[in-house]
């Protein structure tokens, strides 16, 4: 789509992007060309001696197999975090839909998380399961389960996804709920009309045409699991314990900050890049068709 | 609805109920804790009544007066410093955006869909990608712990920018010829006309980018080594050291509330605008 008409200036539209151009071509480009560049590349970390190594430091990834826990740390975190967030989201906003008083009022009460910063989400469920402090980790001790998230990973890994599930339980329940109150009536009463019941009528019509919404939320919040959930997992576990919750961002982080490892954090980084470049074509290529069905 | 079921709505009614304890418990909590000295909070288990240290506990976390272990620095400062970052972050984007899509949309010149793609690729590289590197460069320009470093490098946006373009081209062309046979300029143009018609996707953005603004953590841990740049969202991170039973959770908790009302009050006073913003900035 173009404009038929148009305004005539030989340096205005320059200096208008200018702002943004410079903004993208020094924080963005430029780092990440630098990231390509260093991930073929092996230097101390004082950058005093760098040397070409090709594709060495790729190899060496894939021959960690701390690396390769962290990836199916990653894979484990976000389909639990999908999983887990998409269908209680699904399940409240069906139900949301159906009720006309008080409607507003639960719509108001549940998209409350999303303005909670995930480092500050990691903190409050730290402090709901904390070994000693937590509230939530005594009603489990008095149920029997011997819970300790500082020391057990599999404890760590349920403190990180209900944090990072209920942080993003209100942006599914939007979508959901917009997506339920564009489903035609009409299919609806023809249904019913024929003898469906609400249950069947679920399963056959709702659940169909919402799943351009569900397919879509899967690819949001697979990004969102992969990259927004930083902080949630600094905050409440640092990766820990030992690297039981250390996703392929953290480890990033971790590597190339503290670890000051500048070649291996540089080829992770590029790794990682080609994970979001493949998630955003899924999301265009796909989402895109959304809108018509 | 097609039919009355009282039975269903009743569960409907329980479900959600279950729903909104289930987003509120973590919220409630936080409210107690900020409520209680610290040896009330560690002994398990925990009072879930609200207690009596409320104006002490935030009053100790604002001016940052606590002994125990950690970071000191005063909330107040703090949400300053947060306050600061997210506005600049909110408004920068905003203006960037609209001047980038103005020139794209209303312009012709050399390499115009260049720069759109351009624009539009960052999207495939958030500071999670390049953390180290654009680390580099911001302490090479000598802007760690400052406003500068906090805000610039995330003033690029991809998805604004889409957006204000979208919405130029629905723009009628009749408006443009309408302002030239008035003799206006393209910036007046820009100021009289565009911007005014903008102003609800403006509005939403907002919503999303001050909230996106203010939730920020890697990046601020990163450029931010001093307890006087801290954004509120580090400090809190920074109150816990040590184990969890010498963290002062009553401070703590009471910090973490007060972080969290900026953001929850754009979201609860524009929630209008907050829902567009969500469907508009994903599509």
């Amino acid at each position: 789509m173009e404009k038929r008409v148009v305004f005539r200036s030989s340096w205005l539209p320059w200096a208008l992007l200018a702002p943004q151009v410079t903004v993208i071509a020094v924080f963005f480009f430029w780092p990440a060309g630098q990231a390509i560049l260093q991930s073929v590349q092996q230097s101390d970390p004082f950058g005093t001696s760098v040397e070409w190594v090709g594709l060495e430091n790729f190899r060496n990834l894939w021959n960690d197999p701390t690396y390769l826990a962290s990836f199916y740390t990653t894979a484990l975190f976000s389909v639990l975090v999908a999983g887990l967030g998409i269908s209680i989201s699904l399940v409240l906003a069906v139900f949301a839909d159906r009720i006309v008083k008080g409607a507003l009022v639960y719509k108001t009460l549940l998209i409350w998380p999303y303005a909670v910063a995930p480092a500050v989400a990691g903190v409050l469920w730290l402090f709901m399961l904390a070994p000693s402090v937590g509230v939530v980790s005594y009603w489990l001790r008095v149920l029997g389960v011997d819970w300790d998230p500082l020391l057990n990973g599999r404890h760590a890994m349920t403190m990180v996804v209900a944090a990072a599930v209920w942080k993003q339980i209100s942006y599914n329940f939007l979508f959901f709920l917009a997506g339920l109150q564009s489903v035609p009536k009409s299919l609806i009463e023809a249904a019913a009309i024929d003898g469906a019941r609400p249950w069947r009528r679920f399963w056959t019509i709702v659940f169909p045409l919402l799943s351009p919404t569900t397919f879509f939320l899967l690819v949001i919040n697979i990004v969102y699991a992969f990259f927004d959930t930083f902080g949630i997992i600094d905050a409440a576990t640092e990766g820990g314990p030992g690297k039981d919750t250390s996703i392929l961002v953290y480890k990033v982080y971790y590597d190339g900050i503290k670890a000051m490892d500048l070649g291996s954090s540089a080829a992770q980084s590029v790794v990682l890049m080609v994970i979001v470049i493949a998630l955003t074509v899924v999301q265009f290529r796909y989402v895109e068709k959304k809108v018509n069905y | 609805m097609v039919e009355r079921h009282p039975l269903l709505d009743a569960l409907s009614h329980l479900i959600l109920i279950l729903g909104v304890l289930m987003v509120a418990f973590p919220l409630y909590l936080t409210f107690v804790a900020s409520t209680h000295t610290t040896s009330e909070i560690v002994q398990a288990p925990m009072t879930l009544l609200p207690g009596d240290q409320l104006l002490e506990n935030y009053s100790t976390a604002w001016n940052g007066t606590r002994k125990g272990t950690g970071s000191k620095a005063p909330v107040a400062q703090m949400m300053v410093v947060s306050l600061v970052t997210a506005l600049v972050i909110a408004f920068g984007k905003i203006a960037i955006s609209l001047l980038s899509a103005f020139a794209i949309v209303y312009f012709r010149f050399p390499f115009r869909m260049f720069f759109f793609w351009a624009i539009f690729v960052t999207l495939m590289l958030p500071v999670e990608v390049r953390i180290l590197p654009t680390y580099k460069v911001v302490s090479d320009l000598g802007m760690l712990n400052s406003y500068a470093g906090l805000t610039i490098p995330l003033i690029a946006s991809a998805t604004a920018t889409f957006l204000f373009r979208q919405f130029f081209l629905t723009v009628p062309d009749e408006l443009v010829e309408a302002a030239r046979v008035d003799g206006a300029g393209p910036m007046r143009f820009f100021k009289d006309v565009l911007v005014p018609l903008s102003s609800t996707s403006i509005a939403a953005l907002f919503v999303i980018q001050f909230i996106y603004g203010w939730n920020q953590y890697l990046w601020p841990l990163l450029v931010t080594t001093e307890e006087n740049m801290y954004p509120v969202v580090i400090g809190i991170k920074r109150m816990i050291s040590g184990g969890d039973a010498q963290t002062e959770w009553n401070i703590v908790m009471a910090t973490a509330l007060l972080a969290m009302i900026p953001p929850a009050l754009v979201v609860m006073l524009m929630q209008r605008w907050f829902v567009k913003g969500l469907v508009d900035t994903e599509k």
